[in-house]
């Protein structure tokens, strides 16, 4: 279960209130996230390396919250706050919108053939005229990283890659070259390196080297170049240190390259559905197109809605409540989940969005509700079926005393029962 | 399918579950694959401990009769007081967490794991659709933990076990 470390202190400010620990502890719960620890960078420092090691470190009171595996859209606060704060019924479920760039073409990503061999597919998009603070560009980094560790299963998956868009000019090209052909100033150093020599310098990097084998053995590694061949990224590895974003970035390019493309159509419409809220109009997103070596040309990213139909009663009856059909919906909307009755019977309609790939059938919708309601609302019933049976307790004492009474150097005989 | 095997196929362990191809428990390091064990141990996790598995099958099942079987059987055990945690599991939606009050760490612990099985796991069986399967699982430990006073899992099992408290301890009985 991936845990989410969140400042407490900016948490409530975007909640608008404070809660005591009981308070948010108790609203997790409900909601079906877990205060798993209440600490500080320097209580952690403190406790991993020692006191001497942890003066200076911030002490900050940090939230450690525990997220459900299939949740990729709570892995950071904007997504916390955006589920709680719906949830509480303080806001209304946002519209994601893909829009087209305002003037000339949108961004082309295209790959060739040669990345068929090692990590075929590739999708991307653009956030327009965002603004950073050092939370917000913190907890961007961060999500990038929560992404790679679960959904994209430690950058075998999906790799993500995020760009100043400003210090690069497209059309970008996703290619994959030898090893020996690629040179570049990698994130964070100051000279160039062939990719061979950054698998050397990698190596010994504690957070790098896991990725290494992911192409290490390839005859070739992916690359993304602009238009004038500045590298991009090396993916999964490591971004160019000329595209970085800094706290200043107001347009960011967002390329994932992948071997699982579902999973990396639903990793771009995390991360943009949760950020496009710090762009001057919060929620849309820049499409961009890319093209692949076929020549078929794909839009993105999907940020698709769809709706399923489902009855009050099957929810009802699911769950073991009664409810009316206008208060079903309210339930579901609360889950981000827009809903509304149709008015044929108790028919109601749900619409899911881009933010919740982990709703794939009516069970997981009928799950929303009963999370809405409140697990600890639901009366306990006993099934019909159910019958209670007891141990004779003559057997059980003897079942108890049999081990020990050969230990005690008895022996156990079967005398015949008719 | 057989079931006298001590080691299953990846087919019925985790295909027939509803679990993904890419899941984590599928990892060596999830699952002992014959060989490699990889788990952290502390306080309240085991890498191996008792489990105890309960399945409920009948038509129109809901999750208030799950909780209903949860209140029953942990009562049988002398834990009453509990509360439910949405959860997630590959194979049961919806799914829970099942907590109880530990009195001695003052605080609420998982006791156990429950959900109702998924729709797309009976059906392939041949299950008619109004069929609804509820079920859930638990340790022994901790819920010996809670009932006895123990803040430790590992004064219960492992090589840290104090063999004074074992021989002093009455023989268990669980009558009321």
């Amino acid at each position: 279960m991936p845990t989410v470390g969140v400042k407490r202190d900016f948490l409530f400010k975007a909640l608008g209130r404070t809660y005591t620990d009981e308070e948010f502890d108790e609203l997790c719960f409900e909601f079906g996230l877990e205060l798993d620890e209440i600490t500080s960078e320097k209580e952690i420092i403190s406790r991993e390396q020692g006191d001497s090691k942890a003066s200076g470190a911030s002490d900050v009171i940090l939230y450690k919250i525990d997220v459900p595996a299939n949740r990729y859209d709570l892995l950071c606060l904007e997504g916390l706050v955006r589920g709680l704060q719906v949830f509480k019924n303080k806001l209304e479920p946002p519209r994601y919108r893909r829009v087209s760039p305002d003037s000339g073409g949108p961004q082309r990503l295209i790959i060739t053939k040669e990345t068929l061999a090692v990590r075929p597919h590739a999708v991307a998009a653009v956030l327009r005229n965002i603004t950073f603070t050092q939370e917000r560009y913190d907890s961007f980094i961060e999500l990038q990283e929560k992404l790679h560790q679960n959904i994209c299963r430690k950058r075998s998956l999906v790799a993500i890659g995020t760009h100043d868009l400003d210090t690069i000019s497209g059309p970008f090209t996703y290619t994959a070259k030898a090893p020996g052909d690629i040179c570049f100033r990698p994130l964070n150093q100051t000279k160039e390196y062939t990719a061979t020599q950054l698998m050397s310098l990698y190596r010994t990097d504690s957070h790098l080297r896991h990725y290494l084998p992911i192409i290490e053995d390839k005859p070739v590694y992916p690359l993304i170049q602009d238009s004038n061949g500045t590298v991009l990224s090396m993916p999964p590895i490591i971004n160019g240190d000329h595209s970085r974003i800094r706290l200043q970035t107001k347009n960011i390019f967002i390329e994932c390259t992948a071997t699982d493309l579902t999973k990396a159509k639903i990793v771009l419409d995390i991360i943009v559905t949760t950020f496009s809220e710090y762009c001057a109009q919060p929620f849309t997103v820049e499409q961009a197109e890319v093209v692949y070596p076929d020549g078929k040309t794909c839009i993105y990213p999907e940020l698709a809605y769809r709706k399923e139909k489902l009855s009050a009663e099957f929810i009802n009856k699911k769950v073991g409540i009664s409810e009316s059909t206008e208060r079903i919906a309210q339930l579901l909307t609360r889950m981000c989940l827009l809903s509304q009755p149709t008015g044929v019977r108790d028919e109601i309609e749900v619409e899911i969005p881009p933010t919740r790939p982990d709703v794939i059938h009516a069970c997981d919708i009928m799950e929303d509700a009963a999370i809405a309601y409140g697990f600890n609302n639901i009366t306990r019933t006993t099934p019909p079926t159910y019958t209670v049976a007891n141990q004779f307790p003559l057997n059980k004492l003897t079942e108890l005393l049999r081990q020990d009474m050969a230990a005690a150097g008895f022996t156990e005989a079967l005398n015949f029962a008719l | 399918m057989p079931t006298n095997n001590f080691i299953e196929s990846s087919f019925w362990n985790f295909d027939s579950l509803y679990q993904p191809q890419q899941h984590p428990a599928r990892d060596q390091h999830d699952t002992f694959f014959l060989s490699g064990k990889n788990e952290t141990l502390d306080a309240t996790h085991l890498a191996e401990f008792h489990q105890i598995e309960g399945v409920v099958a009948d038509k129109d099942l809901t999750l208030g009769h799950l909780m209903g079987v949860l209140h029953q059987f942990f009562t049988k055990l002398g834990i009453t007081k509990l509360r439910f945690k949405p959860a997630y599991n590959p194979y049961t939606e919806p799914s829970m967490e099942v907590f109880s009050y530990h009195e001695g760490l003052k605080k609420w612990v998982e006791v156990g794991n429950s959900g109702v099985f998924r729709p797309e796991m009976l059906l392939p069986m041949g299950l008619p659709e109004d069929v609804s399967v509820i079920a859930w699982g638990l340790s022994l430990e901790r819920p010996t933990m809670i009932k006895y006073g123990i803040n430790n899992i590992r004064e219960l099992v492992g090589h840290k076990v104090n063999l004074q408290m074992v021989y002093d301890s009455p023989i268990c009985r669980l009558d009321s």
